[in-house]
């Protein structure tokens, strides 16, 4: 039987066809272009206009960027420049002012003598915030400590370092990569210090001032973790906080100054008003930052609280806060504090802007935890309450992790908008990298009708800060992700 | 045995005060007041004793006295001579104004780039992403500042718009020419735009403590009969749909109403535009636009659009892919969907943070400061304040006129929230 149809059938394929690749059009890059660019009349339109609006952008900037000019000392030399080497009437960047004048932007008018202190306290800052934002992960700490120490080392090293600051800061790091890699906990201690030491790297002075408010806090822990099995939590707390405003009070000055006498120790004092650019967006807003949170947790609370005079004065404070604009209240810590405290007190003005500043975060921040306080389902307070937790175990333990995660982006654009606010303090008379410092070069006559790119300059560097915190809060809310929605 | 429900009679015990749930709150805000009426008094005790160190009396009557400075840009009449509180009326009309376009410029523009940027089209949605991000990520005083020294810097001088008879004979253009079909001129001097203006205006009503430009109330009250007039035809056909089925045809009522009675009025009052010309020197004719208040609308505008660009693409994809499909299911046509069932459910999650985005706004133009912009904070808490030295009462006036804006701004928006909100049973 098998002949026969051998006979019939002329041609009998044994294997498998390979599979024809897709026509032309529905393949690699023309698909891709189908899709995304040419579906239809509409996308056609708009694809031919965006690239008319590149081609306009490209062809107005990119002959500006590529006759940049590095080496000049004043705007008419760089147009000079430009027109000897890439003809008359060419456009070009003229990036020398930032070559000139890049230390004003960052430092203001901070002793260049002593620039490795801003540098120093930055690199720190890093190394402070490292055990916060990546706690416990020892590879993510190794990997910006080790940034740390070899930008301590570059910078340090340019900034022209007395040799043993060098080498101390270098010991310290390196003191720190190595405590990752045993016990990564214990790093928050150095967070804990950071802040005095801090202040004492920028403002200078005696370095007992500082450490002696230290102390403060250290009383305070001291004497309530004496009295509290005795007296209770609360009054022991009470007294903790009461001994320590003594100290500060009528202790602090007298202890720091007989201690300056006995060792004799510290670093050129700087003034509030050599501080500009960007140190000092960075000071305002890492404060502002810090101390913002905390506040606005509590603010958070006592708006969800069910005491009533807690809760009008918590909605009194946010919504007075947030009906005004930052700059009136910047007015208020420039023009109005000296009727509101005791005759003759006059304190720090970036002290002033900086709890202004504070404030003002800590009122946006609240309505938005606020916000994440609400989005819990209430089944989780009554979980709380089932298992017996007090108010602030049932905060901590069970409220706060979850409502805090729910606002991550919230609370990191709040942030991101305290940071971008800090430009504001040109007002009040201090040199912000924005009006502050570009003002004054401006005004310069060498560079006289410059305005690109000191623009750009800044503009860059707040892109890249900004943006940078916006990709970690990203970053966090991926890692903190439990639900599998 | 004791039952659970016996409650122990103690007697009242002063510790109870802290340990005891039913009296601590009590106890807690007992505290809480006196610490913050101690607070009060210390401040108030501490103000008292600094005017009198000073010398000063906490008092408003300088609003009345002679203001003595110009104001550039004022939507009321007012000359030096006029008193410190109609310096405060024109300032804060300036920060309205520029509130108002801003709102207005800062929504069209968000609502296009946030749809954009949901587009299919690749290259449009990266160009808008690319907007939204570099706009948000860097302070708004650079965007002010940047596009008040591109208007004044870059701009042409008149000058550079004159035709000379040699130039003419020549055949040359002049440096700089009039945009617009020759309406509108950009200089260096700020931007004059045309004027409207009437021949047989309806004049101005004295009313003693202000004056009120007739012809202006008068377009203002016609449109609004107008819309009025539009909404009792709209209502009217929707009832006679619900009552037959049939929708009557109102797309011609509704053109006829809104439109003619506005242009019958402006043709009435001899209405025509005075084109700014150059004479001299300088453009005469027309409004002068100043730069400030140029650059302070377009950099709030730009700001503000980038951040509602990202409210609105998160109200529309807020709304489950299912409403699509479900309406689709449903036969209802793509534009449709969008109008009937998609937008309203993405207004409700766009309308909150867009309230809260207009107040921004509205406070951040308080920054006009940084190009000389004299808006309430330019005239009452700054120069006003600086000629007569009464820094507290200036202060404090200028934040509760803020916060009375933010206040009014914030509640007509949640009444406008409140009726698109879903109304739950």
């Amino acid at each position: 039987m098998s002949d026969t149809h051998a006979q019939t059938v002329t041609f009998v394929r044994d294997t498998m066809l390979p599979p024809a690749p897709p026509p032309v059009g529905e393949r690699g890059a023309v698909k891709w272009m189908r899709e995304n660019l040419f579906s239809t009349p509409l996308n056609i339109a708009l694809t031919v206009i965006g690239l008319l609006a590149v081609y306009a952008l490209v062809t107005a900037a990119l002959p500006w960027w590529l006759n940049s000019v590095w080496n000049a000392g004043s705007l008419s030399e760089c147009r000079q420049i430009v027109a000897a080497s890439a003809g008359e009437g060419a456009t070009g960047a003229c990036w020398a002012m930032i070559r000139e004048r890049w230390h004003q932007f960052l430092f203001g008018f901070y002793p260049p003598s002593q620039y490795w202190r801003p540098v120093l306290a930055l690199g720190l800052l890093a190394a402070a915030l490292a055990p916060v934002l990546f706690a416990g992960q020892k590879r993510n700490l190794t990997i910006v400590l080790g940034s740390v120490a070899v930008y301590l080392l570059v910078t340090l090293y340019l900034a022209a370092t007395p040799a043993g600051a060098f080498a101390l800061s270098i010991a310290v790091i390196l003191g720190m990569i190595g405590l990752a890699q045993v016990q990564p906990g214990r790093l928050l201690w150095f967070t804990l210090l950071y802040p005095a030491l801090c202040f004492w790297l920028l403002w200078g002075g005696s370095i007992w001032s500082p450490i002696v408010v230290m102390a403060g806090f250290g009383l305070l822990y001291g004497v309530f973790r004496l009295a509290s099995p005795v007296i209770g939590l609360a009054p022991g707390a009470a007294a903790g906080i009461l001994v320590a405003v003594l100290w500060w009070l009528y202790l602090d000055i007298p202890t720091a100054r007989a201690l300056q006498q006995a060792l004799p120790f510290g670093l050129q004092s700087v003034n509030s008003d050599q501080f500009g650019g960007f140190l000092l967006a960075i000071v305002i807003g890492v404060t502002g930052i810090t101390f913002s949170l905390p506040i606005g947790i509590l603010l958070a609370l006592g708006r969800q609280s069910d005491m009533l005079i807690v809760k009008t004065l918590s909605v009194g404070f946010i919504e007075f806060i947030r009906g005004v604009p930052l700059i009136t209240l910047l007015f208020t810590a420039s023009l109005l504090l000296q009727y509101f405290l005791p005759p003759g007190t006059t304190f720090d003005i970036i002290l002033r802007v900086i709890i202004l500043v504070t404030f003002f975060a800590a009122a946006y921040l609240a309505e938005v935890i606020r916000g994440g306080l609400a989005a819990l389902p209430r089944g989780q307070y009554e979980a709380a309450d089932a298992l017996g937790l007090d108010y602030w175990r049932a905060q901590r333990l069970i409220i706060l992790p979850q409502a805090l995660k729910v606002s991550i982006p919230a609370i990191v654009s709040t942030f991101i908008g305290l940071f971008k606010d800090t430009t504001l303090v040109a007002f009040v008379g201090l040199m912000d990298p924005l009006k502050g410092v570009t003002q004054i070069v401006r005004a310069d006559i060498n560079w006289k009708g410059i305005y690109w790119e000191p623009y750009i300059f800044v503009g860059a560097i707040f892109f890249i800060i900004c943006f940078g915190m916006s990709r970690y809060s990203m970053y966090l809310e991926q890692k903190l992700k439990t639900d599998h929605r | 045995m004791a039952m659970a429900t016996d409650v122990p009679k103690d007697s009242f015990r002063l510790s109870m005060l802290i340990y005891d749930t039913r009296y601590r709150s009590y106890t807690i805000q007992i505290v809480v007041l006196i610490l913050f009426a101690m607070a009060v008094a210390w401040l108030l005790n501490n103000t008292v004793q600094n005017l009198a160190v000073r010398g000063k009396q906490f008092d408003y009557s300088f609003l009345w006295q002679r203001a003595g400075y110009d104001i550039g840009q004022q939507l009321i009449p007012y000359t030096n001579d006029s008193t410190h509180f109609r310096a405060l009326l024109v300032g804060l009309l300036n920060t309205l104004v520029v509130a108002f376009w801003g709102c207005i410029f800062a929504t069209i523009l968000g609502v296009i780039v946030g749809v954009l940027r949901l587009s299919n089209n690749w290259l449009i949605g990266r160009l808008m992403t690319i907007y939204v991000e570099i706009f948000r990520n860097v302070p708004l005083l650079l965007w002010i500042l940047l596009s008040y020294v591109i208007l004044s810097e870059t701009t042409p001088q008149p000058r550079d718009f004159r035709v000379t008879d040699e130039m003419a004979a020549a055949g040359e253009e002049p440096a700089a020419s009039m945009m617009l079909f020759d309406t509108v001129a950009v200089t260096n001097r700020g931007t004059n735009v045309p004027a409207p203006l009437f021949d047989r205006g309806l004049g101005t009503l004295d009313l003693g403590f202000m004056t009120l430009n007739l012809t202006f109330w008068a377009i203002l009250a016609v449109i609004a009969g107008s819309i009025w007039v539009n909404r009792r035809i709209l209502a009217s056909a929707r009832a006679q749909q619900e009552a037959t089925g049939d929708r009557p045809v109102t797309w011609w009522k509704s053109i006829l109403v809104l439109f003619a009675p506005t242009i019958l009025l402006l043709v009435a009052m001899g209405f025509h535009l005075e084109i700014p010309e150059l004479r001299g020197f300088n453009f005469a004719g027309g409004i002068l636009v100043a730069h400030s208040f140029t650059a302070l609308t377009i950099a709030l505008s730009l700001y503000t659009a980038a951040f509602i660009a990202e409210i609105v693409r998160a109200g529309i994809l807020a709304i489950s892919r299912g409403q699509t499909e479900a309406a689709f299911a449903l036969g209802l046509r793509p534009n449709r969907t969008m109008s009937l069932i998609i937008l309203p459910q993405a207004l409700r999650v766009i309308i909150p943070p867009l309230i809260s985005q207009y107040l921004n706004l509205t406070k951040n133009t308080s920054l006009g400061i940084a190009v000389s912009y004299l808006d309430l904070r330019g005239t009452l808490g700054g120069i006003s304040l600086n000629q007569t030295g009464r820094e507290l009462e200036c202060m404090l006036l200028m934040m509760l006129i803020y916060l009375s804006i933010s206040l009014i701004i914030s509640s007509l928006m949640n009444l406008y929230n409140k009726s698109v909100q879903l109304k739950a049973r």
